[in-house]
Parts: C-alpha cells; sequence; structure tokens
C-alpha cells in the first residue's frame, strides 16, 4: 500500500510485518522513531506475539536481544552512534554466538565533539564485529532491506545491520509501498533457529574455546559471510519476484558503460551521485557510480567486475580513518589488486555536512584533470584549519580546538588568544616554540 | 566404605538426569544427610532424583565454596521448576571451570554471553521463552559478585526495576576471583587482594567502601531477595525453592568463601562460611517487596576474629606482636551493627 510517511514510521511498519517476537529499544537519535513506531504497535495490539521491553542501555538492547534469540525468537533492536559504541562488545559476541539478529543503524556521527547528524562512523566502527551490514539507499529500501535482512540472517544464522542514513533517511517523509502481511509471510517463513535453549534438548551456549578451536570458528564465521555473498542476491531476486521491485543486493552499477571515473559510495548519498553522473554524462564526461549495497560481506568480485577497466575509482566516504583515510578505498583496492586502477578517497558529509552536486562535481572535474590527491576532504574549511594550526603552533595552551573552530566559523578565522585559563597562582600557559 | 546406592532413576520431569547416573558415595554415614528427617524435609541434593544440573568432572579448585552453592542452588531450582531451567552464566570462575567443550558440566540449557550482561541476556531468555509459549521454563541468572555489584550491576537494576521473570543468584567470593584475586566492590574492608596489597600504613581494602547489594535489590522493591550461605546448604535450598514459587524478579544473594582468594584451607570452606554468619558479618535474611520478612539467628555468636584469622588475606591484621587491634575492632563494629540491624541475637530482636 503507498503511503507518504516519514523513513522511520516505514521501517517500523515493515519491521512489523516480519512478525518480530522481542523488540529492545533504547532512546538515541535518529534511530528513535523506528522503535517508537513499533512499541505504539505492540501496545495497541496492532502487532500481537511481539514483546517490547524498555532497556536501561543499549548494552542491555543488544543482550536481552541475544538472550531472546538463543531461547528461539525473533529478536530486533535499533541503535545509532554512541549507543551502537556502548554495545560493541554485545554486538561481537551476537555475531561470535551466531543469533541472527536484526538491529537498524540510523547512522549517525561519534563525539567527541558529540553531534547528532548523518555519517557512517558508527557502522564503520563495527564493520569486522562478524554481523552482515547492508546500506539503505532510499527510503522505500529502508523499510524492504528489514524485511530481506531477517531472512538473510535466518537463512546464515549471522546477524544483520541495517545502515540507515540518520535524518536522511530516518527523518524524511517519502511515499513507501508498504507491502501486505501476506506478501511478507509469502517470502519470511517462522523463524527456524539453528540452536535454542531447549529443556527437552539441553547444551551449552557460549563456552569457552581455547586455542585449538578458536581459528575453526572464526573460520565458519568468515565462511558464513563468504556464503553471504551468493544467498543475498539469491534473496534480492526471490524479493523483486515476491514484491515487485528490486532491493538490496551486492552492488549497483550506473551508468559505468565506459565510464573513465567511477564514484563508489554508502547509502543514501548514492541518489545525490547520481544526479551528478547524469549532470556530468549530459555534458560528455565519462562517468559512472556503483553503490555498495552490501558492505559486509564485501562483494570483491561483484565490485572487481563493475569496477573493471576504468580509469580511476573514487571512493566517497562518510567516515574517516585517522592517520590512514578512507575505510571504503581500503576495501575498494582489494577488488581492484594488480589492475593498477588509482582509488581516491573523498571524505564527505562527516557530522551531516550537506553533500552538495556541486561539491561533487568540483571532484570529479578535479578528478578528470588528475587534480585528486590520494585522500581528500570535499570541502574543506582550509583557512579555518590553518588558523587553528597557527594558534596551536604559537600557544601551549591553545585550548579546546572543537570550541576555537567554532567560534573561527562563527566570527571569521581571525589571529585571536584564547583567554588565559590558568588557575589563580599559577602562571600563565607558555608561549609555543615555533 | 564406598558403596553405590540404587541406581538413579531420573523422573520425568528432569530429562536432563538421565544424561549422567547421580552415584553417592560413603553411605551409611552422615554424608548424605538427613537420614533421620522425614523425606518432605531432606535436602534436594539427597535425593538421587536431583538434577545433577552440573555434573562431576568440572575444573574448580579444590574446596570451592561457588561450586558447591551453585550446585544446590541449580538442583533446588531445578526440582521447583518440574526440571524446566534455562541457566544463563555471566564470565567469571562458575562459567570458566564448568564449560570447556567437549567436558561442559551443565546438563541443563546453559548461555553464557559476556561479563556484564547476565541479567539481560536473562531478561531476553525469558521474554523469548515467553513469545514461544514456553511459559513453564523458568530462567535463572547467576554471576559472581564482581559482574553482579560491578560492570553487571546496571543491566541487573534494569532487569529488577522492569520486574523481569528471572531469578538472579549471585555468588558472593568477595573478590575478582578468575582473573587473579582482584578487588570488587565486594571485598570487605582490610582484605588483600592483588589490587588491594598488604602495603603501607592501612593495608589491605579501604574501609568505608562497598556496596551491599541485597539491600540496593531491596531498594528495587522486588518481590523477593535473601542472602544465604554455603554454610546453611538446606536453608539455600529453602530460598531458592521459595523463589522459584514467585513470579518477577528474584535475588539472592549467596556466600561462597574461595580457598585461593582467601588463603584459607580447601577443608576449610564451610567453616568459614559459617563462622562469617555466625560472627555477624554475613547476616542471613529474606525480604519482600523490599521488607525484610525473616532472619536467620545466630545460634552462638562468634568473634570476627575467629573468621578473619584462618585466611591469610587478612593476616596483616595478626602480625605476631603487632595485632592491628584497631582495625580488627573496627570490623567487630560492622558485624555488630549488622547484628543489631537484624536482630540476629535472641537479645538483639527484629
Ligand atoms: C568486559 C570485561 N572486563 C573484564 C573481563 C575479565 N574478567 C573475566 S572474569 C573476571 C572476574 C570475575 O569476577 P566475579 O564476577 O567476582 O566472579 P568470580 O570469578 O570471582 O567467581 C574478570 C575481571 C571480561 N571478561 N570482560
Ligand atoms: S578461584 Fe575460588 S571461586 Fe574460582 S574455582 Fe577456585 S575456589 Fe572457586
Ligand atoms: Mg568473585
Amino acid at each position: 500500500m503507498l503511503k507518504q510517511i516519514e523513513g522511520s514510521q516505514g521501517m517500523a511498519e515493515a519491521i512489523a510485518l516480519c512478525r518480530p517476537q522481542v523488540v529492545c529499544a533504547y532512546p538515541i537519535t535518529p534511530q528513535t522513531h523506528i522503535v517508537e513506531g513499533i512499541g505504539a504497535m505492540v501496545k495497541s495490539g496492532a502487532l500481537k506475539g511481539c514483546e517490547f521491553i524498555n532497556v536501561e542501555s543499549e548494552f542491555a538492547a543488544m543482550s536481552v536481544a541475544i538472550g531472546a534469540s538463543a531461547a528461539g525468537a525473533r529478536a530486533y533492536t535499533a541503535t545509532a552512534s554512541q549507543g551502537l559504541l556502548f554495545m560493541a562488545e554485545a554486538v561481537y559476541n551476537a555475531a561470535g554466538l551466531g543469533l541472527p539478529i536484526v538491529m537498524t543503524v540510523g547512522n549517525r556521527a561519534i563525539g567527541a565533539p558529540i553531534n547528532i547528524w548523518n555519517d557512517h562512523s558508527d557502522a564503520m566502527a563495527l564493520k569486522d564485529a562478524g554481523w552482515i551490514q547492508l546500506y539503505a539507499e532510499t527510503n522505500q529500501e529502508a523499510a524492504d532491506l528489514h524485511i530481506l535482512a531477517f531472512r538473510i540472517a535466518e537463512e546464515l544464522s549471522c546477524p544483520v545491520m541495517v545502515c540507515v542514513d540518520g535524518f536522511i533517511l530516518t527523518h524524511a517523509f517519502e511515499r513507501i509501498d508498504v507491502p501486505s502481511q501476506e506478501q511478507v509471510d509469502r517470502f519470511l517463513p517462522p523463524f527456524a533457529p539453528v540452536q535454542m535453549l531447549d529443556v527437552a534438548n539441553p547444551y551449552s551456549i557460549g563456552a569457552m574455546v581455547g586455542p585449538e578451536a578458536f581459528t575453526e570458528v572464526r573460520y565458519l564465521g568468515h565462511q558464513k559471510q563468504i556464503d553471504a555473498l551468493d544467498v543475498i542476491p539469491a534473496l534480492a531476486a526471490e524479493f523483486e519476484a515476491v514484491f515487485g521491485r528490486p532491493a538490496g543486493g551486492l552492488v549497483r552499477p550506473y551508468r559505468i558503460e565506459g565510464a573513465e571515473t567511477v564514484v563508489v559510495a554508502l547509502g543514501s548519498v548514492n541518489g545525490t551521485i547520481k544526479d551528478v553522473v547524469d549532470a556530468e554524462r549530459a555534458a560528455g564526461a565519462r562517468v559512472g557510480s556503483v553503490t555498495i549495497a552490501a558492505f559486509r560481506p564485501f562483494p570483491l568480485q561483484a565490485l572487481g567486475a563493475a569496477l573493471a577497466g576504468v580509469r580511476r575509482v573514487i571512493c566517497l566516504e562518510k567516515s574517516l580513518a585517522p592517520g590512514l583515510g578512507g575505510m571504503l578505498a581500503s576495501n575498494v583496492r582489494m577488488a581492484l589488486q594488480g589492475s593498477g586502477t588509482p582509488v581516491h578517497t573523498v571524505i564527505a558529509g562527516l557530522g551531516g555536512r550537506p553533500i552538495t552536486r556541486d561539491g561533487l562535481t568540483r571532484m570529479l572535474q578535479a578528478a578528470a584533470t588528475g587534480g585528486l590527491e590520494d585522500v581528500t576532504f570535499l570541502d574543506l574549511n582550509r583557512p579555518v584549519v590553518e588558523a587553528q594550526l597557527a594558534a596551536a603552533r604559537r600557544q601551549r595552551h591553545s585550548g579546546p580546538i572543537a570550541e576555537n573552530l567554532l567560534k573561527a566559523v562563527n566570527h571569521g578565522p581571525g589571529p585571536r588568544r584564547v583567554p588565559d585559563r590558568a588557575a589563580p597562582g599559577q602562571t600563565a600557559p607558555q608561549e609555543a616554540k615555533p | 566404605m564406598t558403596e553405590e546406592t540404587t541406581g538413579s532413576t531420573p523422573g520425568p520431569a528432569s530429562p536432563a538426569a538421565a544424561t549422567q547416573r547421580v552415584r553417592f558415595y560413603q553411605t551409611g554415614t552422615h554424608t548424605l544427610g538427613n537420614r533421620l528427617m522425614d523425606a518432605e524435609s531432606r535436602t534436594v541434593q539427597a535425593s538421587t532424583d536431583r538434577a545433577n544440573a552440573i555434573t562431576s568432572g568440572h575444573r574448580a579448585c579444590q574446596g570451592c565454596g561457588e561450586a558447591l552453592g551453585a550446585r544446590y542452588a541449580l538442583d533446588a531450582a531445578m526440582r521447583a521448576a518440574g526440571g524446566k531451567v534455562v541457566a544463563v552464566n555471566a564470565t567469571g570462575c562458575l562459567e570458566v571451570f564448568t564449560t570447556p567443550y567437549p567436558e561442559t558440566s551443565w546438563q541443563i540449557p546453559w548461555l553464557h554471553s559476556v561479563f556484564g550482561n547476565a541479567p539481560a541476556v536473562a531478561s531476553g531468555v525469558a521474554a523469548g521463552l515467553r513469545m514461544r509459549g514456553q511459559k513453564d521454563v523458568r530462567v535463572v541468572a547467576q554471576g559472581g559478585d564482581g559482574s553482579t555489584t560491578d560492570i553487571g550491576f546496571g543491566c541487573l537494576s534494569g532487569m529488577f526495576e522492569r520486574n523481569d521473570d528471572v531469578l538472579y543468584i549471585c555468588y558472593d567470593n568477595e573478590a575478582y576471583m578468575n582473573t587473579g584475586v582482584q578487588r570488587s566492590s565486594a571485598t570487605p574492608p582490610a582484605a588483600r587482594t592483588a589490587t588491594t596489597p598488604a602495603l603501607g600504613a592501612a593495608p589491605g581494602n579501604v574501609f568505608g567502601t562497598g556496596k551491599n547489594l541485597p539491600r540496593i535489590a531491596m531498594a528495587h522493591e522486588i518481590p523477593y531477595v535473601a542472602t544465604a550461605s554455603v554454610a546453611d546448604l538446606h536453608d539455600l535450598e529453602a530460598k531458592v525453592t521459595r523463589a522459584m514459587a514467585i513470579c518477577g524478579a528474584r535475588y539472592i544473594h549467596v556466600h561462597v568463601p574461595c580457598p585461593l582468594g582467601w588463603g584459607s584451607a580447601s577443608h576449610d570452606t564451610i567453616r568459614l562460611a559459617r563462622l562469617a554468619v555466625e560472627s555477624g558479618l554475613f547476616p542471613l535474611f529474606e525480604a519482600e517487596h523490599g521488607e525484610v520478612t525473616a532472619v536467620k539467628k545466630i545460634r552462638r555468636k562468634v568473634p570476627v576474629e575467629d573468621y578473619l584469622r584462618p585466611q591469610r588475606r587478612f593476616a596483616h591484621l595478626f602480625r605476631p606482636g603487632h595485632e592491628d587491634t584497631q582495625r580488627l575492632a573496627a570490623i567487630q563494629a560492622m558485624a555488630d551493627a549488622n547484628i543489631r540491624r537484624y536482630g540476629l541475637t535472641e537479645e538483639a530482636p527484629l
């Protein structure tokens, strides 16, 4: 049924159609509306056979989901940002135990400085926790991926993280085709666990494993992800057959025929990228793009095939590996081994910084003239950065960086002395030697 | 004399018992216990029908109070729930010494996730079982004092506050034993641990610190809170049985001496546990909805010194010629305060 609704509401309705049995909720922007929506459906009686549990932390949310899943129930939770890091230990544990929990991550930056807006730092921080990671491009896909996620998770007995861009997808009102219960039931059979706490058949789950078998346990976890490279496209095809529209998959190339420069990205920014590709193509530039829909498992072969023969690849990344540059680029290079194709990192959209068509166009034009460095920060405010660096060189006690930058952004990066913060009786902070 | 009693015939309600025959040794002595009592009052452990939830062959140290307490507690829970119990375990000695495959000691369904989340995992198991229509299966969560009073405290408080249908049992050996005897917030004052060494002017753990988890549990006004000790296994079983008859969040805090961590003889585990109770340092009581409803009177009060002296973790209090009378008096005052607070002696009514 077509509805003009908030992305979070669309996801909540799709998740409810998956008949979750235990849903744990803990508030953090921008995922809150999703669990609120599910909670309302449980409370009103619209969603039956589901227990909605208000927990005391994200760590508890994932832990309750672990217990519920091990008891054989379909378990779901959602989080973002600080919340994902707060539950990190349990996130790894869920994957290690092979529990098919589905979790939405409303992608948001990680502090400090605290920032509630969108980027991918949270999901990237846990990219190697053993979870499958799917990234949604549109509100429709954000809803649909959850239906796929439960099916993929239970097929493989592996938890799945559905990554949706905070605000851009969670809070935008768009037209969403919400499927019928009958369709979802046809696609998603009841949960049939591969392991379960059962008094009729008691065994230990989560026992200690020493060096004699730990590598093998990890190998099998890796193998599950490798298997997912087949399972994900197969289920995406099945999804399309049942629901009449595509969703998920591994990679989605866009206008890459004959492309010299291809932009690779995760999530909703691919919409803007495609607009820019269209405009540049119209102007005669040979550009294209590839959406990575599944980041874990990383689709090495599918991506390698899509990027075969291109002159250069630009990874547009909403996260940063300080001291290295791009996490996406270092993964993409694995897909291009031996090809010699240069892979650039463009860090963009951090903490909700808008990624504009102008910015992307300039980026593509710089790339075409060979003017793109290995690691670039899109639309970086250079003068403000330089002023802070200069201030820090001038003065040992240069003060908190975030505060200084905000002042500079709001009042201009003129030279300013940080107020003397020395306590009474102490000597003033020393000037740093150049 | 060693002789096997009648072979076990596991009751239908106890499917796990089928996996190992229960053996009793030294029959004809009082070891089996309760021979003079009527059948109803005998301990669960004295029965060949016991679930044997934690079977033999695990790797606990000789004289481990935690192994003893857990076995009595789980078997009592199994009997009370008609054999339908799922156990959740925090990381710690109990988890480590019972599990390495292929030698897991658990004959009931058992789940370990991480160190600080056992109460939340148990809440999830309970919810999952309810949603699967298995309302008669009960959940027992367990952890050491470190996992309970420190790292898992937030999850425990959440489980209490939601009144989730979980019995949580804390095995309190008064330190982080599994990592080599470090201080927890249940470590008593003056005790030497690896992180409160017996050095300097105030050797051992600091006075005036730590938290009283049974009272914190009571503050949540949950249906049932009890303290128990391996000194009185009958009482421990009775309290577990009582807890299993109640729905909602329940908490039992069991005092379990640890020979390794306390520097005590392994044959002194029960004796030390008894001295802790009889000195007043570890009061035994029950509380319902935040109010104390029953206390176990001390039969023969002993000075705290009797309890402290056999433990090497307190040796610095008893250096020949340098007895630390001041700190001993402070510990005695703690015991006396407990006796007054709970009315532990006949003279001190509740
Ligand atoms: C998050 C985390 N921190 C620390 C540890 C290390 N650790 C494992 S068991 C343990 C001690 C357990 O102490 P307690 O809960 O009192 O149980 P005991 O071993 O004394 O029975 C510690 C510190 C861990 N496994 N996980
Ligand atoms: S260290 Fe203590 S608690 Fe751990 S197994 Fe040994 S006696 Fe038991
Ligand atoms: Mg301990």
